[in-house]
């Protein structure tokens, strides 16, 4: 792996920049792994990377479908924190969070992870009540989580717009510094490149077709589109497919799988310095460093597997956004795409073990699972290393649909970006 | 008249000047010019810098596709547009306009610094440095990173214009209106049918605008279409398909006019919804690769002849055209024709169509077959192009001032493509066309490749005898992607087009790859050795072009956003200076101040008033649902935790509803009214969710259930009134009702008349008062009210909002659903496991109830808090801990749902989740705030009259 750097940067420009080799090959598949993991989104070459790295797997192959990071991972809004109600939610985010402070030096490779802060506007008294209980259980976490004055507010986000007559008029908000955005595409990159120099196979355009189980039950690889390729362990991590995969292995999960919206402006010159989310009003934003204003809302209302969605809710994000910031209502939409969203009865992913010997699976993030993304891949690696659970996602296992030991961010916060 | 306009050539009107202004110089273009045209007219090349290494760049096409002269264009306070294509901008007076992203003007940009450092900063550079040290990222680069970024102006005032919307419904939307899509018109015209024609451009016409021998024939057919009542939209863009015969469209109202002059919304939305849709939207014409191709006056050829036919402007006075396809040489023909000088055609093709030779040679136009433009000169505008032939290194300069790139055609696919419509590879075009089929959904002319534009080679990038890697030629012009990005792009490893898209940003400017995306994709297959349909193309993405929030947001704006629900009683409260908060879509009066009243004080005073007189409150946004039907006990049986068949009419009870889980979601009383109908409350914030899921189970669970639901939250006003002397107020007023405690004891129900109308009368109380809940039709609803509140003057009654309705039912215990619930507590965590039928076979909810979890003993369960200090009031949602000053992390045990301070105690009373702690009541435990941690003593949550007597009154 040739490492980045202003040196390096500078010694190829003299020969005109052919000397850089691949990021990462683009693996054949082999007729067999000491494991696999099913969608090169974030999450799994993350697995694979921390395999490698942490654990000494390095005979391990990522499966997609497409091209990596195509899924979720390079469609999603990028916002990252960690300001989680539950003591299992915020542990497990403030993991992901911790990692992302150092990983642009852990992968080599500049991931933008920007910690510009995440405000989180209350609008009526319910929203205070909700957010100060957050800030309360976050402060004795040891989770950074601050409540502003909606003028306290307005100063860290001047084109807010905290007029009292609002509709929805701001009545404060919840800021977490720490949070922020990190480029996605860099960070399925930055893994795939690392885990590629560990020696994992990056297998792109072979769509997994099947779960094969032996005599035991215990799993012994996977059809592909390209053949069927032996492995003991899978690790399964495909977003808004999880529940078609599980399914393959027999297994039916409690997933619903929705279309997510986003969208961005025309670039222009940085205005926005942080992230804002309204949960009531039902928009967020942050403008990217290419100055593109970044936004994204709520959930189509219907279940789908295609990655588009309708105008109306176009039509009603907009609405949202030029309420909270009046200012951007001359600015224009430049592009408008949709993902497809796993999401959990309780609005908790699903990271552990399954019925099925060999078999790990991690999903349902939903909404949110961009910002978990070092923190899932590394548990991920971790579960699959030593066949059980790290005490951190032990509690994001799937038997509590069965206990009701339900880890109910959205019940406490209403939606969960 | 200006050196470059033609005299007799152009549809516009060249006797009507217009003056305008450009970077605060004032110019003068003709009516009927667009921004670029006028440009042009004056001379004009150097209209912006680019992206990155802000490079020099004039105007490269003449409509959508224009990715290098984006202008803020200024119509007065908060009315400033960044990033506009001069192409698009219709010029008027008192247009004012000025270039961007560039410093400190645009002749002289301090930016273009940026560009001596290029070879430092090639596709993905960001991803390799600005690692070391650390914290540098944060404090340094990337404010510089975003300080060069972005092209227009911020925007910081806010936008004083109006957007609407309608909708349409069409038997045939036809999207362009260039030849094909007004042959299509003109064929469906005939039938009768609903037609919609539309088109971005200010003038039905598309390319024939720019073809003088079809203007006769244009002018026919849109008489013709008038006439048979299609219905024809200029300036309407369909930005995007949607499922099932939807496009969205936007129209243009008002940005052609003066500032002065326009009135009425600015732009508005059209959804359409069409049976039919035809896609005739043409094709865009590909530039051509090859070094220094950006340069102020290199444009493309199909442009130069919109430029001479309908704007009758020159783009130059000696132009030189590089073209692979026969289309370029009609431009030139028209060109020399019009009596411009034509400095020489080069093709890089070796053998030229006869009839094309014959005809440049009868013009006395040089051609140089087989050779390709392997640079340019010039510093702020082409002032030469150096050329060789295929293969070799015998350079030729030519002067001349403008180039025109003629590449041949893309088709624009973009709606068939947001439709998921299948794209084709088509050799001789060398483009993707739409292929297969669509559900309603069909495209014609050259937007399907059926318009033979003639023939050309479709190379990645032209030859050249440099090393490719030395020098750039660009393949996106605005996001400065050259075709070194791509292969430096493809050599890193980034084989698929999405990759090499994101990882250069190759047509992800504000043009969206107009101009772009085929050449890159050449590029990138020629770097990977594959053919171009092997590689595929990047996904197109609504909109076609970028759209004004503003449109999408439309009225909803303000008061529209979300209308105020306010119920009949509001101007009332309002009148009486009632202060008031937002609650679910509704405004509530939560406290009625009297003179310098602080919220505490009214409280408290109206506290006492409900507990030693009468108060009067408006319970109005109560959800209310009427459940009718045979099975109508049946099915709340089914629903509700509580059994309901034994109910007699005339009884009220209090009904809990869980989800499928297990948990709480909504609650309030319902009375039946006769055997087969229920008048059903539900929590204000709830009434909409609890009449969805009642709908969704009767629709899919229960299809044989014999129930009707209707919604009735407006239909009623709901007076509350509660206090020992409740009676008095109302027994004035009723007839037919024996308000006695026997004949009406609590929680029953009975219907008569008050005031001389319909009443619903509910014995029912959330203070732990005496109390009547009186429904009204709404229209009596304020009638009654001041009729009551008249009475009720000789009584002391009080007027009470929401916060003194908190308080009371807190010093009851009663929660609220949403504050001392969120969505995992269960009837027994809650206390009201007396609500769930023991005996019932079945409930939404009941079997989660059984799940291991649900029975453990250290669930959380709500219980009462009292503070050693009475008055401090905990705050809302702080934690309970039972060890003080653990270190972090603490472990938490439950926290604070609903805190007060308590008049009628005369301390401050809490509820509190407390895990396990029913068993605690009587410890001591704490909450810990940032600054201090308070003691507090666990309590049945339940504060005043703990046996009820009061509600018997
Ligand atoms: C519009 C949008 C906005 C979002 N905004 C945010 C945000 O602001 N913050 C945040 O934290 N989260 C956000 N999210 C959620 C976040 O994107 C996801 O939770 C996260 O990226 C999931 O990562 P992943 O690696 O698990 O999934 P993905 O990146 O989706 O990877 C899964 C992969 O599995 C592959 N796959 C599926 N089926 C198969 C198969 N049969 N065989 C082989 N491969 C297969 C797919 O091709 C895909 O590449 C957003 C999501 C969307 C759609």
């Amino acid at each position: 792996m040739t490492r980045f750097s202003a040196a390096t940067l500078l010694a190829k420009a003299i020969g005109h920049h052919k000397g850089w080799p691949a990021q990462w090959p683009d693996a054949a598949p082999k007729p067999s792994y000491d494991a696999v993991i099913v969608g090169a989104g974030g999450h799994g070459l993350g697995a694979a990377y921390y395999l490698a790295k942490k654990h000494g797997i390095t005979n391990v192959a990522v499966i997609d479908k497409g091209w990596l990071g195509g899924g979720n991972t390079g469609r999603n809004t990028t916002i990252i924190r960690s300001n989680y109600l539950y003591d299992e939610s915020a542990f497990l985010y403030d993991h992901a969070v911790k990692l992302w402070d150092g990983l642009s030096q852990e992968l080599n490779y500049n991931v933008m992870y920007s910690k510009r802060g995440v405000l989180m506007l209350a609008h009526n008294v319910h929203d205070v009540q909700s957010f100060k209980r957050h800030i309360h259980s976050n402060r004795l976490n040891g989770v950074d989580n601050e409540w502003l004055t909606a003028e306290e507010a307005q100063a860290y986000c001047p084109p807010l717009s905290i007029d009292p007559n609002a509709r929805h008029p701001v009545l404060g908000a919840a800021l977490q510094r720490r949070g922020g955005t990190a480029r996605h595409d860099s960070v399925a990159w930055g893994y795939a490149r690392g885990a590629a120099a560990l020696g994992v196979d990056i297998i792109q355009n072979c769509a997994v077709t099947g779960i094969r189980r032996g005599a035991d039950g215990a799993v012994e690889g996977v059809e592909t589109e390209r053949g069927f390729i032996a492995t003991r362990k899978i690790g399964v991590s495909a977003a808004g497919n999880s529940s078609v995969l599980m399914d393959m292995a027999g297994l039916r999960f409690p997933l619903e799988s929705f279309p997510l919206q986003a969208l961005v402006s025309e670039p222009v010159k940085p205005f926005f310095p942080c992230v804002v989310m309204s949960n009531t009003v039902h928009a967020y934003m942050s403008q990217s460093d290419k100055g593109e204003l970044v936004i994204g809302a709520g959930t189509d209302a219907y279940v789908s597997y295609s990655q588009r969605g309708a105008l109306h809710i176009v039509e009603h994000t907009l609405a949202a956004i030029c309420e909270i910031f009046p200012v951007v209502r001359r600015m224009r939409m430049l592009r408008n795409w949709g993902g497809i969203v796993d999401v959990t009865p309780d609005r908790s992913p699903i990271l552990g073990k399954t019925p099925v010997k060999g078999l790990y699976v991690n999903c349902g993030w939903g909404t949110g699972g961009f910002k978990a993304t070092p923190g899932a891949a590394d548990l991920l690696a971790w579960t699959i290393a030593k066949d059980e659970p790290h005490p951190i996602n032990a509690p994001f296992n799937l038997d509590r649909f069965r206990s009701g030991r339900l880890i109910d961010e959205a019940a406490a916060a209403a939606v969960a970006h | 008249m200006s050196a470059f306009r033609l005299p007799g050539r152009g549809r516009i009107d060249v006797a009507r000047p217009v003056a305008f202004r450009f970077d605060g110089k004032a110019m003068t273009g003709a009516a009927g010019d667009t921004l670029a045209s006028a440009l042009l007219a004056n001379g004009v090349h150097l209209v912006g810098r680019s992206f990155k290494y802000h490079r020099p760049r004039g105007l490269l096409g003449a409509g959508v596709e224009e990715p290098n002269a984006l202008m803020g264009v200024d119509r007065g306070p908060g009315r400033h547009t960044a990033n506009v294509r001069a192409t698009t901008i219709e010029l008027h007076d008192d247009l004012t306009v000025e270039t961007q992203n560039r410093w400190p003007s645009l002749g002289f940009d301090l930016g273009a610094a940026t560009n001596l450092l290029s070879p430092l900063f090639p596709a993905g550079f960001y991803n390799k440095t600005f690692m070391w040290p650390r914290s540098a990222w944060e404090t340094l680069y990337e404010p510089a990173i975003r300080r060069m970024a972005g092209l227009g102006k911020a925007p910081h005032a806010i936008d004083p214009d109006r957007y609407t919307a309608r909708h349409d419904f069409v038997d045939l939307l036809i999207v362009g209106a260039g030849r094909a899509g007004i042959e299509a018109a003109l064929a469906a015209s005939a039938s009768g049918e609903r037609v919609m024609l539309i088109d971005e451009q200010p003038e039905l016409g598309g390319k024939l605008l720019a073809n003088p021998a079809r203007w006769d024939w244009l002018a026919g057919a849109l008489t013709r279409l008038d006439d048979a009542g299609v219905v024809c939209l200029s300036r309407t863009t369909a930005i995007g398909l949607y499922h099932d015969g939807f496009v969205g469209a936007v129209e243009r109202l008002t940005d052609h006019l003066p500032p002065a002059t326009a009135t009425g919304p600015r732009e508005r939305l059209h959804r359409i919804r069409a049976a039919r849709i035809v896609l005739a939207t043409g094709a865009i014409e590909r530039p051509l690769v090859f070094a220094d191709n950006d340069r102020p006056g290199v444009m493309l050829a199909s442009a130069a002849r919109t430029y001479l036919h309908r704007y009758g402007v020159a783009v130059g006075k000696r132009v030189a055209l590089m073209v692979t396809h026969d289309s370029g040489y009609q431009v030139a023909f028209d060109l020399a024709e019009a009596g411009i000088g034509i400095a020489a055609i080069v093709d890089s093709r070796p053998d030229l169509d006869p009839s094309l030779k014959a005809r440049a040679s009868d013009l006395g136009l040089e051609l140089i077959p087989h050779a390709v433009v392997i640079g340019t000169h010039g510093a702020k505008a082409v002032t030469g192009i150096t050329l060789a032939p295929l293969g070799s290194r015998q350079v030729r300069k030519i002067a001349c001032d403008a180039l025109l790139m003629a590449g041949g055609w893309t088709p624009t696919v973009h709606l068939w493509s947001h439709g998921k419509g299948k794209l084709g590879w088509d050799e001789a075009l060398g483009a993707f066309v739409p292929e297969g089929e669509m559900d309603r959904v069909t495209c014609t002319g050259a937007c399907a490749g059926a318009i033979d534009p003639g023939h050309g080679v479709h190379a990645e990038a032209l030859w050249s005898p440099r090393d490719p890697a030395s020098f750039k030629a660009f393949v996106d012009l605005q996001n400065d992607v050259t075709a070194r990005d791509i292969r430096l792009a493809v050599r890193e490893g980034f084989r698929s087009i999405e990759h090499i898209k994101r990882y250069t940003t190759n047509g992800m400017a504000t043009d969206q790859g107009k101009t772009s995306n085929l050449n890159g994709l050449q590029v990138a297959a020629g770097a990977l050795g594959n053919t171009a349909p092997q590689v595929g193309l990047t996904t197109f993405r609504p909109p076609y072009t970028p759209t004004t929030f503003g449109a999408l947001a439309g009225s909803a704006k303000d008061a529209l956003f979300q209308p105020t629900r306010k119920t009949v009683i509001d101007s009332w409260a309002h009148a009486q200076g009632a202060v008031f908060e937002n609650v679910a879509q509704w405004r509530r009066a939560r406290y009625f101040p009297r003179a310098s009243e602080d919220m505490d004080a009214a409280v408290a005073r109206e506290c006492r008033a409900v507990r030693t007189g009468v108060g009067m409150f408006d319970a109005s946004t109560l959800g209310k649902i009427e459940v009718v039907g045979p099975d109508a006990a049946e099915f709340l049986n089914r629903m509700y935790t509580n059994p309901w068949k034994a109910l007699a009419p005339g009884r009220c009870r209090y009904g809990l509803l869980l989800g499928e889980d297990g948990f709480i979601r909504d609650d309030g009383v319902a009375a039946r009214l006769a055997d087969d109908r229920f008048h059903v409350t539900t929590t204000t914030g709830g009434a909409a969710r609890v009449l969805g899921m009642m709908e969704d189970y009767l629709q899919t669970e229960w299809p044989d259930l014999d129930v009707w639901l209707t919604s009735t939250t407006e239909q009623y006003a709901v007076i509350a009134l509660q206090g020992p002397r409740a009676r008095d107020v109302i027994a004035p007023h009723v007839e037919g009702v024996d308000l006695s405690p026997e004949a009406l004891p609590h929680m029953a129900y009975a219907e008569g008349r008050i005031c001389g109308v319909p009443m619903r009368l509910f014995r029912v109380s959330f203070t732990g008062e005496l109390g009547f809940e009186v429904n009204v039709p709404a229209g009596h609803g304020l009638a009654v009210w001041e009729a009551l509140w008249a009475e009720g003057q000789r009584h002391g009654i009080t007027a009470y909002g929401t916060e003194t309705m908190h308080v009371l039912r807190a010093e009851k215990g009663y929660i609220i659903v949403g504050q001392d619930s969120d969505g995992t507590l269960t009837p027994d965590d809650a206390g009201i496991g007396w609500a769930v039928g023991k005996k019932k076979l079945d409930f939404v909810g009941r079997r989660s109830l059984a799940r291991p979890d649900m029975l453990l003993p250290d669930r959380k369960q709500l219980v009462g808090l009292l503070t050693d200090d009475p008055h401090y009031v905990l705050e809302e949602g702080a934690q309970i801990v039972d060890v003080p000053n653990a270190p972090v992390p603490v472990p938490m045990i439950g926290h604070v749902t609903s805190s007060y301070h308590s008049p009628t105690l005369g301390r401050s009373i809490a509820l509190a989740v407390v895990a396990g702690g029913r068993a605690r009541i009587g410890e001591t435990l704490f909450v810990p705030m940032a600054d201090k941690t308070h003691r507090v003593t666990v309590s049945e949550p339940l504060f005043y009259d703990r046996e009820g007597a009061r509600l018997d009154g």
